[in-house]
């Protein structure tokens, strides 16, 4: 062979090889698209194992293959808005009920029909708050809200009022039996989430709603009289006043406080149970009370759900997926035994509740509770009302600091 | 010394010609020098050929798996592009002139991919309005808009739904072979609604068998899904019978429909135009509302005008990147400072166990400065933090804007100074001792001699570190974010917190709760790139400048 032809064989050679790659990538392809298989389903890790039994069962009645991927459950929402805009999106995944807004604006998830039997079965208020514009995007399956966890050893009875709450637990503090009166999350930045118990009894809103019930942007309740009103009020209690509520107090401290026995009260979730059983405290579930005389203090109800992504290539059986096997009250369970949370289907509630008392209890907390906001507005106002609410437990002007920060959500929204 | 007549041996016209090609000039040719690895790079091992074949089929192959999504997507230019780098990488390594390519294209293609790209990407992100909301093209957010908005109507029949083929299954034509709450059976295909006769029911509503039409399992219909989707029968009045899921259908409208002679979206339920704004990438009614869908445009110079410009967001860029530069120079300082002045303790000479002193020096360096942070951070707090229950005072560390700047510095200082201590410790022992004696045999006292003997020759080699370490520091995101989050933030500006560095800000405003801004964080990022990279330059610059003199 003469030495100027050995590029030429190289080159011959690696091209061959490229062509055995080709089919080879072509075939695997191929294989993908006719048998119409790889329905994709995103979950998180704690809910993978239910959601992969479900898949596993869809699969087989229907014939074709279905993958669960997991995904961190606080990464899921950017991951799909990414992963959609790149065209991989997933078929089917698991989300919050108030990342619809911001999902539909983006355009990555889609309408969904829901039977009329199947949405019966259904708590109405999670369907409402799955829609946005007056259509459904999401099936919910669970809900979850704060509620008052408190030490039933230390204190035996359940406050009626916050007043009450208060009370006791200063009494038990003076005693020497517990630091601190109440385990509440406020954090540097704030948290509006749970603050929202006392801002509404004290009669504020962040939202107006219009006739029909849904969230109106152009009603910004927060430089309002009664928010500025319910902040004062909460003032009291803070930093300046009777040391109830201290931003010392964060995520990262408020359910140590309360294992180690340092609060007989705590403002908790259904994701605290777990440690609170393994921490051994004797404790008791009831809704978090409201300010004498005034509202009830409403936790904001957050909803599990299922969503289609829109322009998937599997849309019918994931239309399928989320119409016929989530709603189904075997499916929900097991969803529920591996990950416990409130079922918002009916049977699977009762079914629940009767066996476990947490669940019934959490529920019954959440009577008063009005799910989150999920138009996309609202994620403009996290930070200014945070950050303001923080600021008037530090002992800011509650006036200033509101009206501070319905000006930057109002200059946010308007953009 | 070498010289000064071959310093330009570099350049590759002036290289020495070899004796033995120097006297064979080809008249076509210039004199050529011999390749590098001589005869045994022409002829090539058996081995070396295979792994050649190897390598290059391996990367035809990479090539073929990037175009397939190109091609399905229908992207000729990076088709395109993928073609030349295909090709530049067969010429360079086929060819027996390209040599010096052969060493310089795997590290200039991995240049390219890793740094240059995303630079470029990011910068072209910097002059759009991308941000949630305005992710896609006008064409997605039209789509978007349309199908978003098919709803049922008021009155609408809810059908129990089999999907069907007039023959072959994957290519026939698709009907609905609908049941209604009676029991009735119809069959609907574009054309519109007809009765179907002779069916077979089952209890729940499914056709299981229907004369001339195929029934399609779910496979076979979800490989349909893309048609599926278009798919509808129409019952009058702009309404259609669609699908959802594989067994129900159910009678829609498209409430918003685009009109291209007026680029605006019609809702048929109010009557509100939403006519389009090329400039704000959105559909805008005469007040001002707006579609949720918009779409990405690109807006120049408006994302870096806006926190130049603007008041409110230049005063908040400006304050921030003042303290950027504190918080980079003061940890970068103090770290060399505490670094330097340990490595001094532990170099004299006469001091017992030195090796103890050292291991108990370098182990913040050797722990987690993930982990490290949150410790910190909790050591921090007001109430319950290690710190102020030692001093017995209630310092608000993160409450109080100096507070939380000087922990953030001082919990910096303290996870940054073994790094500056070992390298300080290594400079030292390259630095003869005899140089310092010899000072203090002509009278310098210790710190005369460390001052005009030791330091200089020290910053020779501690400068780069020094420039790098500030550099890091500019752009330490776990540093502040682990630690305060940006924070205090404040009711007025809720924005921008009293430790926020640069890129904590660009952050917050890409990925926080709100609007992922994107166009506008990239720009943030665009400007962070250029005042490290000017800032680097002039202090190298400067380096090299004391280094030539000593």
């Amino acid at each position: 062979m003469r030495i100027r032809s050995a590029p030429a064989i190289t080159g011959i050679a690696a091209i061959a090889l490229m062509a055995t790659a080709c089919t080879g990538g072509g075939d695997s392809d191929t294989e993908g698209g006719s048998a119409g298989g790889g329905l994709t389903i995103w979950t998180d890790a704690e809910r993978a194992e239910a959601v992969e039994a479900a898949a596993d069962e869809f699969a087989e009645a229907n014939g074709i293959e279905v993958s669960v991927d997991t995904v961190a459950f606080e990464d899921m929402q950017g991951d799909v808005l990414n992963a959609h805009q790149a065209g991989n999106a997933p078929d089917v995944f698991i989300g919050a009920h108030d990342w619809t807004g911001n999902l539909v604006r983006n355009g990555a998830v889609q309408p969904i029909e829901l039977p009329q039997d199947k949405a019966a079965l259904l708590d109405e208020t999670s369907l409402e708050a799955m829609s946005f514009d007056g259509q459904l995007f999401g099936v919910p399956y669970s809900q979850e809200n704060l509620f008052l966890m408190r030490n039933a050893e230390l204190a035996p009875d359940a406050p009626e009022t916050f007043e009450e709450l208060v009370e006791t637990g200063t009494e038990l503090k003076d005693a020497g039996d517990v630091d601190e009166v109440l385990s509440m999350a406020v954090t540097q930045e704030g948290d509006p989430y749970r603050m929202n118990l006392l801002f509404t009894s004290g009669g504020g809103y962040l939202f107006g709603r219009d006739d029909t019930g849904t969230w109106d942007p152009t009603d910004l309740g927060v430089g309002t009289d009664e928010s500025i009103e319910a902040m004062e009020k909460v003032a009291e209690y803070g930093e300046e006043g009777e040391g109830v509520l201290r931003r010392s107090i964060g995520l990262e401290n408020d359910a140590a406080l309360f294992y180690d026995g340092d609060t007989a009260f705590f403002v908790a979730g259904p994701w605290n149970l777990a440690d609170a059983q393994e921490a051994g405290i004797d404790y008791e579930i009831s809704a978090f009370p409201g300010f004498e005389g005034g509202g009830p203090a409403s936790p904001y109800i957050g909803y599990q759900s299922f969503f289609v992504t829109e322009g998937s290539e599997n849309s019918a059986l994931a239309e399928e997926f989320v119409t016929n096997y989530v709603t189904d009250t075997d499916f929900i369970l097991s969803l529920y035994e591996i990950d416990p949370r409130t079922p918002v289907q009916t049977e699977a509630l009762e079914s629940v509740s009767a066996d476990d008392a947490d669940i019934a209890a959490i529920a019954e907390a959440g009577a008063d509770g009005i799910p989150m906001p999920s138009i996309p507005e609202m994620g403009e106002t996290w930070q200014p009302l945070g950050v303001a609410q923080a600021d008037i437990i530090g002992g800011a002007d509650p006036r200033e600091a509101m009206e501070a920060a319905a000006r930057t959500i109002s200059e946010q929204i308007g953009e | 010394m070498a010289a000064s007549g071959s310093d330009n041996a570099g350049a590759p016209d002036g290289a020495p010609a070899h004796p033995s090609t120097a006297a064979a000039p080809d008249r076509r040719r210039p004199p050529r020098p011999p390749l590098p690895g001589g005869r045994f790079a022409r002829d090539g091992s058996l081995a070396g050929q295979i792994a050649k074949i190897g390598l290059l089929g391996l990367f035809t192959a990479l090539g073929v798996w990037a175009v397939l999504p190109l091609y399905l997507g229908g992207n000729w230019l990076g088709i395109g592009l993928v073609v030349a780098v295909v090709g530049l990488v067969y010429y360079v390594y086929l060819s027996k002139r390209a040599v010096p390519a052969k060493y310089l294209v795997p590290g200039v293609l991995f240049l390219m991919v890793f740094q240059i790209f995303p630079v470029l990407y990011t910068m072209s992100t910097s002059v759009t309005n991308m941000s949630d909301g305005h992710r896609g093209s006008k064409e997605q957010a039209i789509s978007a808009v349309e199908s978003l908005s098919v709803t049922r109507t008021a009155d609408s029949q809810e059908y129990v739904l089999t999907i069907a083929a007039i023959g072959d299954p994957e290519t026939g034509e698709l009907v609905f072979l609908l049941t209604d709450r009676e029991g009735g059976t119809h069959v609907g295909d574009t054309d519109g609604l007809s009765e179907l006769g002779g069916a077979t029911v089952e209890d729940s509503g499914k056709v299981t068998d229907a004369f001339g039409y195929t029934i399609l399992t779910p496979a076979e219909v979800n490989a349909r899904s893309g048609e599926l989707e278009e798919f509808a029968v129409p019952t009058g009045s702009g309404a259609g019978i669609r699908s959802s899921g594989l067994s129900t259908a159910y009678e829609g409208r498209a409430l918003r429909v685009y009109d291209e002679s007026c680029d605006c979206v019609t809702d048929t339920e109010t009557g509100v135009v939403y006519t389009a704004d090329d400039e704000r990438g959105a559909f805008y009614d005469d007040e001002g509302g707006r579609l949720p869908q918009g779409w990405q445009v690109n807006v120049g110079a408006d994302n870096f005008a806006r926190f130049l410009f603007d008041p409110a967001f230049a005063s908040s860029f400006f304050s921030i990147l003042l303290w950027n530069v504190v918080f980079a120079v003061a940890v970068t300082g103090l770290v060399f400072v505490v670094g330097l002045a340990v490595a001094l303790t532990l170099h004299v000479p006469r001091m017992r166990g030195k090796v103890f002193y050292r291991v108990l020096v370098v182990l913040p360096y050797a722990m987690s400065s993930l982990a490290m942070y949150l410790l910190w951070r909790d050591m921090f707090n007001t109430d319950f933090g290690v710190i102020n229950q030692i001093l017995g005072v209630r310092i608000d560390w993160f409450g109080s804007v100096w507070g939380a700047r000087v922990a953030v510095i001082l919990a910096n200082v303290w996870l940054g100074y073994p790094y500056m201590f070992l390298v300080a410790t290594g400079a030292l022992q390259a630095i003869p001792r005899e140089l310092g004696q010899a000072a203090q045999i002509d009278g310098a006292t210790p710190w005369q001699a460390f001052r005009h003997v030791t330091l200089p020759l020290l910053m020779v080699a501690m400068t780069p570190i020094l420039v790098a370490t500030f550099a890091f520091n500019f752009n330490n995101f776990n540093a502040v974010w682990l630690l305060t989050r940006g924070g205090p933030l404040f009711s007025d500006n809720s924005t921008a917190g009293a430790t926020d560095l640069l890129i904590t800000y660009t952050y917050r405003l890409a990925f926080n709760e709100a609007t992922a801004q994107y166009g506008y964080a990239a720009a943030l990022s665009v400007m962070i790139f250029l005042i490290v990279s000017v800032i680097s330059v002039m202090s190298l610059w400067r380096g090299k400048a004391l280094k030539e003199m000593d």
